[in-house]
């Protein structure tokens, strides 16, 4: 399920770092880059949730062959291919551990309950990386408002061109027995609308 | 410019504003770049009438990155040796994030400084969407 091969490319570094809002040179000026300490450009360090672009089997991209449980004019009708599975490097459906949302089923599927990296460096455009994910611990949690919660841990390491690791990324799904209780507390999101 | 264990007492904290008035569209570049398109984060119509949100909601990656963007102003770029978070609220369109880092500790490991941080992201309401934790290599 994980990228069996996924190459740091600068116009995808580009890319992230503009989607997070992040204008750092050392993500997209070469020249500035290798002047600062980091010696040339860099990835962010929640650069690998990209890994997912290089899942053939991601489940959260739609596909020309398949359905997809995202609406058209109408709803699908369609429920969400894999629920509850974080991707390996921290790209999943997320939301909110305590903050309310619904769970499990065909709506948003499973949230993302946490997300840890650990570095021992960073990224440049020109590595590629391959990922060895394995399952990690699995644990529940009684909830008042949405009964039972289940925790789902996945612990990918990625390794470099030399084979050197990298980075460990250890992402925690949930997934909840029922639909979490709308009248618990909330962001008060319909306000801002 | 580097964090310097010389200049840095337990108690400091760095916070900056990552994220004003999210906007949708930001929402849709996360998806873009990062390659989750879970239609929950930029599907309106599914959103609302399928999984029974108010809204679409920002990916917790998102939050993250956007959290990140605020460590890697404080400690410098390429420092960081662990980065982790809990998600703890949605974040929805139209919420100003405020990314917090807490020191909680410094150490010295083979002749290497360190710096341990607490960090905290919260929305306008002062509601906690992330919380965790990090650690980065700095200056002596």
């Amino acid at each position: 399920m994980a990228a069996k091969r996924f190459p740091i490319e600068a116009s995808h570094v580009m890319m992230f770092a503009r989607a997070i809002g992040d204008h750092n040179a050392v993500y997209l000026d070469e020249e500035k880059a290798k002047a600062g300490e980091a010696g040339g450009i860099i990835a962010p360090p929640t650069f690998v949730a990209a890994a997912a672009q290089f899942d053939p089997d991601y489940g959260l991209r739609p596909r020309p062959d398949a359905p997809w449980f995202g609406s058209g004019k109408h709803p699908s009708g369609l429920v969400r291919p894999r629920a509850a599975e974080p991707a390996p490097g921290g790209g999943e459906s997320s939301g909110a551990a305590r903050g309310g949302g619904r769970g499990g089923g065909g709506g948003g599927g499973g949230l993302h309950a946490e997300q840890h990296y650990e570095y021992r460096r960073h990224l440049r455009p020109g590595d590629v990386l391959t990922a060895k994910t394995q399952p990690g611990r699995t644990w529940e949690k009684e909830s008042r408002r949405a009964g039972k919660l289940k925790f789902r841990e996945t612990v990918t390491e990625y390794y470099d061109q030399n084979g050197e690791l990298v980075i460990i990324a250890r992402g925690v799904g949930m997934s909840t027995e029922r639909v979490i209780d709308a009248g618990a507390k909330e962001p008060k999101a319909q306000d801002k609308e | 410019m580097a964090l310097k264990a010389s200049q840095l007492k337990v108690g400091d904290v760095h916070e900056e504003t990552v994220v004003e008035d999210l906007r949708r569209t930001q929402i849709v570049m996360y998806a873009g770049a990062s390659g989750d398109y879970n239609p929950i984060h930029t599907d309106e119509v599914f959103a609302t009438k399928v999984a029974g949100y108010p809204t679409v909601f920002a990916h917790g990656m998102l939050t993250m990155g956007m959290t990140g963007k605020m460590l890697t102003n404080y400690v410098g770029d390429g420092r960081l040796t662990k980065f982790g978070l809990q998600f703890r609220a949605q974040v929805w369109p139209g919420d100003t994030l405020t990314a917090r880092a807490l020191v909680k500790a410094l150490r010295e490991e083979a002749g290497q400084h360190f710096v341990d941080l607490e960090l905290t992201t919260v929305n306008q309401n002062g509601v906690e969407v992330a919380t965790g934790e990090a650690s980065a290599r700095i200056d002596g």
